[in-house]
């Protein structure tokens, strides 16, 4: 397979600039361009909702790569500049400013959060932007509430107390959930949560929001719950999931479900490829498409793709992995999770001290042959929680039996 | 080639120390320990691997 002389990536974000970098990497010598609708140059998400809402982190520090470093790479990269649509047969791409040719597209535009319908204008969080308006808001606010049982939710949950507003966390399901383990973990994230003063009510349907200021609170809302109760804070974030950045292709021939469709390798169409939170490859391991809206999961797809595009590579199937940290207890994930079995503590490996550090859990995930699938580590001693990883069995044997 | 790790960018998420072991460890709390500032062969092509795949770009190749 030749390599394409023009490679064009939409969405400057870490799935984009890693194909970008990777494809130097394997010593692709084409054009690269990278184009991202934000004003800014590609930085790192994660740290939006920890070290940048509790004002640990200046936003230069979540930057990634100089302009300096992109040029000397020979990566072009177009900030403030959207794609508007895809011809897939002509291999074009339409944006605002004109089209672009290209031999191979990789597709890498995220997710935007979803509106609630009872509350579209309240703040939300995906970009830099959001975070430094978010985080300014949260400076004035002393009640806070958070509309999302997510990972987000927490996440945003434990910023605002560390900043020691009142907080109230809203979720509908009555159980707290946490990426791809879904709420295996809800138990111990609502000890952690109550442990930290925030108060949660999980089984609460939002039904109305209005203005509720006064001279002291001027920015106060009331909101409305299902059951008849009120309750006014000076802030609300609602963090209730993303829908994938395909209405730009929504005109294109791509197969769009929840995300863009494609097979293991990422491929979506000849010569298009996409990777990130808005791509849902076809995963053996579950048997069907999914989306995983994980860093690392961005990163590894990206690397594939770079190589499959350089020389026709084909690499591994990425493995989830996940972190967070909430209320300073630092949790990893990695692996598969049946949401039908519950997680078993692993017992902690002899080697080491259990010193005040180190206390922490491994708990497993197993199959229904007994097999581990997943490990999480809660506060684990790292040794701990990579000796757990590499008894995860990966191979491509289905997880869940389904028709 | 010089390694640099930015430790308060650091989730602990073990990435670097799998893929390149005689180039990283971690310390008790999970942040990146550097083992060897200037890998060579073999070391410093898992180094490299390990760079690109820090989920928080905490580490990073320098040529100075
Ligand atoms: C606040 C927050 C905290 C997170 N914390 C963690 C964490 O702790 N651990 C973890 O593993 N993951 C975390 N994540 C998830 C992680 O950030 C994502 O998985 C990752 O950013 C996905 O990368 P991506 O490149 O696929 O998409 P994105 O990072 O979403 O980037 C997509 C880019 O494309 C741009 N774009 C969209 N449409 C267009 C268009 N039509 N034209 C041009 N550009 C377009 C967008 O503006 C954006 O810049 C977090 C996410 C958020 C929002
Ligand atoms: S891979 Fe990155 S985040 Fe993970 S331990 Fe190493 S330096 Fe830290």
């Amino acid at each position: 397979m030749s390599a394409p002389a023009r490679v064009v990536i939409v969405g400057a974000s870490i799935g984009g600039l890693t194909v970008a970098e990777s494809l130097r990497d394997e010593g692709f010598d084409g054009e690269i361009t990278l184009l991202g609708d934000e004003p800014h140059l590609p930085y790192t998400r994660p740290p939006l909702s920890k070290q940048i809402l509790a004002g640990e982190w200046q936003p230069d520090q979540a930057a990634i790569r100089t302009a300096a470093e992109l040029d000397e790479l020979g990566i072009r990269v177009l900030t403030g500049r959207r794609a508007t649509g895809l011809d897939v047969g002509a291999r074009t791409l339409h944006t605002g400013d004109g089209p672009i040719d290209f031999d191979e597209l990789v597709i890498a535009t995220g997710t935007e959060p979803r509106r609630h319908p009872a509350l579209a204008e309240a703040s939300t969080l995906r970009t830099m932007d959001d975070a430094l308006r978010l985080r300014e808001r949260m400076e004035a606010a002393r009640r806070v509430a958070v509309i999302g049982s997510g990972i987000l939710g927490s996440e945003i949950a434990s910023a605002a107390r560390k900043r020691d507003a009142e907080v109230l966390l809203v979720g509908r399901s009555g159980a707290l959930g946490f990426g791809g383990v879904g709420t295996l973990l809800s138990e111990e994230l609502v000890r952690l949560h109550e442990a930290h003063g925030v108060e949660l009510s999980l089984r609460a349907e939002l039904v109305a929001a209005r203005p509720a200021g006064t001279s002291t609170a001027p920015d106060a809302t009331e909101l409305g719950f299902a059951d008849g109760t009120t309750r006014t804070v000076d802030l609300v974030v609602t963090m209730i999931g993303g829908t994938p950045c395909t209405d730009w292709l929504a005109s294109s021939t791509l197969e769009l479900a929840d995300g863009i469709a494609c097979d293991r390798l990422g491929i979506a169409a000849p010569g298009i490829s996409a990777v990130g939170d808005v791509a849902a490859w076809f995963d053996p391991i579950t048997g069907r498409h999914r989306r995983v809206e994980h860093q690392s999961n961005a990163i590894e797809q990206a690397i594939a793709v770079a190589g499959r595009l350089a020389h026709g590579a084909e690499g591994a199937q990425p493995v989830p992995l996940f972190w967070s940290e909430i209320h300073g207890t630092r949790i990893h994930a990695y692996g598969w999770f049946d949401p039908e079995r519950p997680l078993a503590e692993l017992p902690k490996s002899a080697e080491l001290p259990n010193t005040a550090e180190s206390v922490g859990t491994v708990f497993g995930s197993h199959d229904g042959a007994g097999e581990l699938r997943g490990v999480v580590g809660w506060n684990a001693p790292p040794r701990d929680f990579r000796t757990a990883r590499a008894a995860v069995v990966t191979s491509a044997h289905p997880l869940v039996a389904h028709s | 080639m010089s390694i640099l790790v930015q430790t308060d960018a650091c989730v602990g998420a073990g990435q670097c120390a799998l893929v390149a072991p005689d180039v990283f460890d971690q310390d008790d709390n999970g942040i990146v320990l550097l083992l060897e500032p200037d890998p060579q062969g073999a070391d410093l092509a898992a180094a490299t691997r390990a760079v690109r795949l820090c989920p928080a770009r905490a580490i990073a190749l320098s040529t100075t």
